[in-house]
């Protein structure tokens, strides 16, 4: 066997060749051939490590720490060098595997909706559970007593006529189809609503639901629709607990600083009554005289009807079992369609109701 | 009530700097609707006069228009100050430019002179036109606001009403009508007194703190019968005063303001005694009648009319009578539909000259009946059905006489006929400090008392307490609250500050509320769209979903008075109403349809709900029977999808909704193949849970689809969601997961083709015994070496023990324990790969 040649310059010499052939090589296959040729059994410097033994003593140490060091190099540049154009190659083959991100997964919608109006009764009931309200509930076909009579709606009150209400056949059985949601009210105060919860006082209930009226189908008028309404029994209850519920519900439904203003009007069930307008979350009242910018949301106007309210007249607290000369209340309701329709824009009531999936559906994930 | 507002200033004595705007809003705040103001009369300002034209030479121009050069007197001091003053020697005037053709020397006419702005902003100033300087303009009525005329220039008479000269150069406002502005108000029913002058004069008044003058200013006398006779016969009229008239000239016009008046007021004008009558109506709120004084026989009897009774009203169109009817006859009989509508018999007349006047307080319900019944509102029933004020009938009464003579040259008699008396009024009592408690505003009693008083009422203070008598025109002054009311609508609610009320601590949604809400979320993200739809539908809908006949979707409800005779019927079944919606999309080019629905059914049959006493809780006996006589009305939630191959089987796709909507509130549903309408008889689940059948789901009946033309295949689901809910577990049970190896097995079994993989999957669960974690089938397989009328199902069965790993052998025993069970309930036969 030959005497290896491993003094300093030579062992550096092949570390620099292999070092120089691992840079050169442009791919994992050129560089698994490169560290074969200067790392692989054949390679100069494994052969000479193989000669070590062949040296004299001293030079035997000497030469073998040259060696490991040596190798040790080249297998760390050949490991980085690897790491490297493994990466590359990667990236390059992922790249390749690139796909149009904006392509659905089906060619058919897989997503629906819920309908706008009731992820809207459900937005608006969940002011009113986060302040401790509770949600009740009633039959939409109910009985004269509980929607008309109990809510001082006396026999002879003009909604009480074929003109305006639907009845059950046959009349005289004085069922309804309920105009309001009124009757619920009763219905908690009597604790027989439908939720099955007992309800003793104080009553904090929001009523979500459907109503009904004899009323020909057109674009402002839908013989089904829905209403919202709220009702407070408790010690103590004053028309300015009714003023500080519903400005806060409008200014969680339509933004901090959005007001009611409500006024004087006439109800039978109750007593003070007023009708109820929101502020104009659009133009705040900015609109209101000065036509350079008018405001399509209110007409200029400043403030949106939006429903009806008061305090329970005692008559019906009184049908209801409420003692009251302890116990006072307030109730409003509004309609939902109505708040739909300037909340989110519905101009024709008919597309509501008549199942077209582009009404419910233009509006993602519910109402917003 | 369309009110003008100079006629409320006459009653209500309000400060000048209150104008239209400060009335509409402090009414508003009051609680008046009001809902438009209107002006009437011409809208002008600046220097608008009389002027006399004095000559006018026509001047064709190059573009066939021909303009007319006029000099007109507009009086010394404008005639003095024109650009271009007239020659010397000649009389005084201005040069103006006309261009209507109607301009003619003598005439007096409307001139507007510099510095006059006219309707819409329109400003005057001389002006160099058609090669002259223009000193003002000649008005056409367009231009001044009162009409639409352009044809021509306004001529206005040589002398006013007294006969007077007019004068070039004087106002010509008081010669263009009256200039006022009109409010518009939507009166609620509870405050009848509005629909008058007098009613909105004192809100008015009581708004401003002004001074009101009240024009009733004469009470009703006790009964006397010195005019016409008189006889009430019925208690739903407690008061009837009769005033007469004679000698009237039927040939003397409504002056203009009458006129005027009335024509604010959107009522028109038929000749001075009806004009009179109604212009009192109006002022004090009390619907009067006039007679033919000629024409009546006997006296007026106030009685029921006798059913069947025949009358013919002034409308020319003959009602039949019934005994709610309250009528005003004489000795031939019904001549008037009391409160309503007058007869034609004794119907004023052009050659009317004795007048003999009613005004009399009625009923407010027989009114409503009756006008209600013969479809009759008129401007009077619409009055006393909201309650007219009987204290003021005697002063209206003569208030028609006193105009009557003033303006017709007529005669009053000297007798008059007042039968009946004022009903009285209910006394209340009322803690003076419940208004500021029920209104959340501090109120001091005093000014509960000076408010009350304002509004009429009689208040006797003593302590803290306040004895309460409401005037006769406040009917609706009852309750105590209603007082509490009245303190709020002056004070304004808009002083009461807000404050949110504590509500006790809540209890949140109720598990149904809660799982319908969650629902409505998780079943559009399966791509279903939710719909809703109107409840109404009809038999023949039903019957052609080919349900049977006993089946309880034909327990149908009926509509006494349906909208539509096409659908008469409350639902028993989502169904036809998504159909509906389906066939709609499809009309509209939607064709890839998935939807759904959640509401309510109704199922027949329903009783009598009693009318019980609202002066308390209803007895449990009585809610008892409200409750027994509503039908069964359970919440269904039901779903359609149309065929969508990219999305597998239409009816598996119906199954997956049911199934998605049973796993959102904590169940899985139990199912078998079952033949059920509208369902395919080969295609159709049964969904049941806890044992209990509560849906279906599957692909409609072609039959069906055929008939309510809908495309092939498609499918529906409908669930008694109530039902499904009520079924919904409590809180489950959490596992200890074990970390140690699985052990998988995988079995394939060939059973009879009809044998329901969820039986034979329930068979090896059974059998697998407490090691198994998991099993799912993964492969159903029929033909090739399969036998005819078999099929092959594989499930894959995952073990896993606690604390210890598997070993092969045990795993192995399970699952043949597994498939033990299977091989003995159907004859399976495991497949060995």
């Amino acid at each position: 066997m030959d005497t290896p040649d491993l003094t300093e310059a030579s062992v550096a010499a092949l570390v620099a060749a292999g070092v120089a052939a691992f840079e050169a090589a442009a791919t994992t296959a050129e560089l698994k051939a490169a560290r074969i040729a200067h790392l692989g059994d054949k390679a100069p410097l494994i052969l000479a490590n193989r000669a070590i033994g062949s040296l004299p003593g001293p030079e035997r140490k000497d030469a073998g720490q040259r060696v490991g060091a040596a190798r040790a190099e080249l297998n760390k540049v050949c490991e980085e060098r690897h790491q490297l154009l493994a990466d590359a190659e990667l990236h390059e083959r992922l790249l390749a595997e690139r796909v149009d991100v904006t392509e659905p997964d089906s060619y058919f919608p897989t997503v629906g909706e819920p309908h706008p109006i009731t992820a809207l009764m459900d937005e608006l009931a969940d002011v009113f559970v986060a302040m401790g309200w509770e949600i009740a509930e009633g039959p939409e076909l109910e009985a004269e007593w509980m929607n008309f009579d109990a809510l001082n709606m006396g026999p002879n009150h003009p909604a009480r006529a074929t003109s305006d209400t639907l009845f059950i056949d046959p009349i005289e059985n004085h069922l309804v189809l309920r105009t309001h949601t009124s009757p619920v009210q009763i219905r908690a105060m009597l604790s027989c609503d439908y939720t099955g919860r007992r309800r003793e006082l104080p009553i904090y209930v929001v009523c979500p639901g459907t109503t009904f009226r004899a009323d020909e189908f057109d674009a402002t008028h839908v013989p089904a629709f829905h209403q919202l309404e709220g009702l407070v029994v408790d010690k103590g209850i004053t028309l300015g607990h009714l003023k500080g519920t519903l400005d806060h519900l409008a200014a969680v439904m339509f933004g901090e600083g959005v007001r009611t203003r409500i006024r004087p009007s006439y109800f039978p069930f109750t007593e003070p009554s007023a009708e109820l307008d929101l502020e104009c979350f659009v133009c705040h009242g900015a609109s209101v005289g000065n036509p350079d910018a008018p405001c399509r949301t209110c007409n200029s106007e400043g403030w949106i009807e939006w429903g009806g309210c008061g305090v329970v007249n005692p008559r019906v607290l009184a049908a209801g079992g409420v003692d009251t000369e302890i116990y006072s209340g307030f109730a409003f309701g509004m309609g939902v369609e109505r708040t739909l329709m300037f909340r989110n824009g519905a101009a024709d009531m008919r597309d509501m109701v008549e199942g077209d999936i582009r009404f419910s559906q233009a509006l993602v994930g519910g109402a917003r | 009530m369309r009110a003008p507002i100079t006629w409320i200033r006459e009653y209500a004595h309000l400060d000048a700097d209150v104008d239209s705007s400060k009335l509409y809003e402090a009414l508003i705040r009051a609680g008046l609707e009001v809902e438009t103001v209107e002006k009437f009369g011409p809208e002008i300002s600046g220097p608008v006069v009389v002027g006399r034209v004095l000559s006018v030479v026509p001047e064709p121009q190059k573009n066939g228009k021909t303009i007319y050069w006029c000099r007109v007197d507009c009086g010394e001091e404008a005639n003095a100050a024109a650009s271009e003053p007239a020659g010397p020697g000649e009389p005084g005037s201005r040069g103006i430019v006309c261009g209507a053709p109607n301009v003619a020397p003598g005439a007096n006419v409307v001139v507007s002179l510099p510095g006059a702005v006219l309707a819409g902003g329109f400003q005057i100033a001389s002006r160099k036109t058609y090669g002259h300087v223009s000193d003002g303009m000649i008005c056409a009525e367009d231009e001044l606001g009162i009409g639409d005329d352009h044809t021509g220039i306004i001529v206005l008479p040589d002398a006013d009403d007294s006969g007077r000269p007019l004068v070039p150069g004087e106002p010509a406002l008081p010669y263009l009508g009256t200039s006022d502005e009109v409010l518009d108000i939507a009166v609620t029913p509870d405050i009848g007194y509005c629909l008058s002058i007098r009613g909105l004069a004192r809100e008015s008044a009581q708004a401003f703190g002004a001074p009101f003058t009240d024009p009733v200013s004469v009470p009703v006398p006790d009964a006397s019968a010195g005019g016409f006779p008189v006889r009430l016969d019925t208690p739903a009229c407690p008061l009837f005063v009769a005033v007469t008239v004679s000698d009237i000239d039927p040939a003397r016009p409504s002056p203009r303001w009458l006129r005027d008046r009335l024509k604010m007021c959107g009522v028109r004008s038929l000749g001075l005694a009806i004009d009179v009558t109604n212009s009192v109506m109006l002022e004090f709120g009390q619907p009067i009648h006039g007679y033919d004084g000629d024409l009546l026989t006997d006296g007026i009897i106030v009685r029921q009319a006798h059913p069947g009774e025949k009358l013919t009203t002034l409308d020319d169109v003959e009602r039949v009578l019934d005994e709610t009817d309250i009528v005003i006859a004489d000795g031939t009989g019904p001549i008037g539909l009391a409160g309503v509508m007058g007869g034609q018999t004794t119907e004023l007349s052009p050659t009317t000259t004795k007048v003999v006047i009613e005004a009399a307080y009625f009923d407010p319900v027989h009114i409503a009946r009756t006008a209600k019944r013969h479809k009759l509102p008129s401007e009077a029933s619409k009055r006393f059905e909201r309650g007219v004020d009987p204290g003021a009938a005697y002063a209206a009464a003569h208030r028609v006489a006193d105009l009557l003579v003033e303006l017709g040259g007529g005669v009053k008699q000297a007798g008059e006929t007042v039968a009946g008396t004022v009903p009285p009024m209910p006394a209340q009592h009322i803690d003076a400090q419940l208004p500021a408690r029920i209104l959340g505003h501090p109120v001091p009693d005093e000014q509960v008392v000076s408010i009350l008083r304002a509004s009429g009422v009689r208040v006797e203070q003593s302590g803290g307490e306040l004895a309460l008598l409401p005037p006769t025109w406040r009917p609706d002054l009852v309750d105590p609250y209603d007082y509490v009311e009245e303190v709020g609508c002056k004070i304004g609610f808009d002083v009461i500050a807000p404050v949110v009320p504590k509500a006790p601590a809540g209890r949140g949604r109720t598990i149904s509320q809660q799982a319908r809400k969650a629902l409505n979320w998780v079943l559009p993200t399966a791509g279903f769209t939710e719909v809703i739809s109107f409840p109404f539908c009809s038999r023949e809908e039903i019957e052609n979903l080919g349900v049977p006949s006993g089946d309880e979707r034909l327990d149908l409800v009926r509509l006494a008075n349906p909208l539509a005779d096409t659908s008469p019927e409350l639902r028993t079944t989502l169904l036809p109403g998504l159909f509906g919606a389906v066939a709609r999309n499809l009309s509209r080019s939607q064709d890839v349809l998935a939807i759904y629905e959640q509401g309510l059914v109704f199922f027949g049959p329903v009783g009598e709900a009693p009318i019980v006493s609202v002066e308390h809780a209803p007895a449990a006996s009585e809610l008892a029977a409200i409750s027994a006589a509503l039908p069964r009305q359970p919440r269904h939630l039901a779903c359609v999808a149309t065929e969508n191959s990219s999305l597998g089987p239409s009816w598996s796709r119906a199954v997956r909704f049911a199934d998605l909507a049973a796993h959102t509130v904590g169940l899985e549903f139990a199912k078998r193949n079952v033949e059920h309408a509208p369902w395919h008889p080969g295609r159709c689940a049964e969904l049941s849970v806890a044992g209990r059948v509560i849906g279906y789901a599957g692909e409609l009946h072609p039959r069906v689809l055929e008939v309510f033309r809908l495309p092939a295949h498609m499918a529906a689901a409908e669930i008694d969601l109530d039902a499904l809910i009520a079924a919904a577990p409590g809180p489950g049970q959490l596992p200890t997961l074990s970390t140690y190896p699985v052990a998988k097995e995988d079995v394939s079994l060939i059973v009879d083709a009809d044998v329901p993989q969820a039986e034979v999957a329930a068979a090896l669960r059974e059998g697998a015994g407490e090691l198994l974690e998991s099993l799912a089938l993964f492969d159903v397989f029929t033909g090739c070496n399969i036998p005819e009328g078999k099929k092959s199902l594989g499930f894959a069965l995952r073990f896993r023990a606690h604390g210890r790993t598997l070993t092969d052998a045990e795993a192995a025993a399970a699952r043949d324990a597994a498939v033990a069970v299977a091989v003995e309930r159907f004859g399976a036969i495991h497949r060995v790969a």
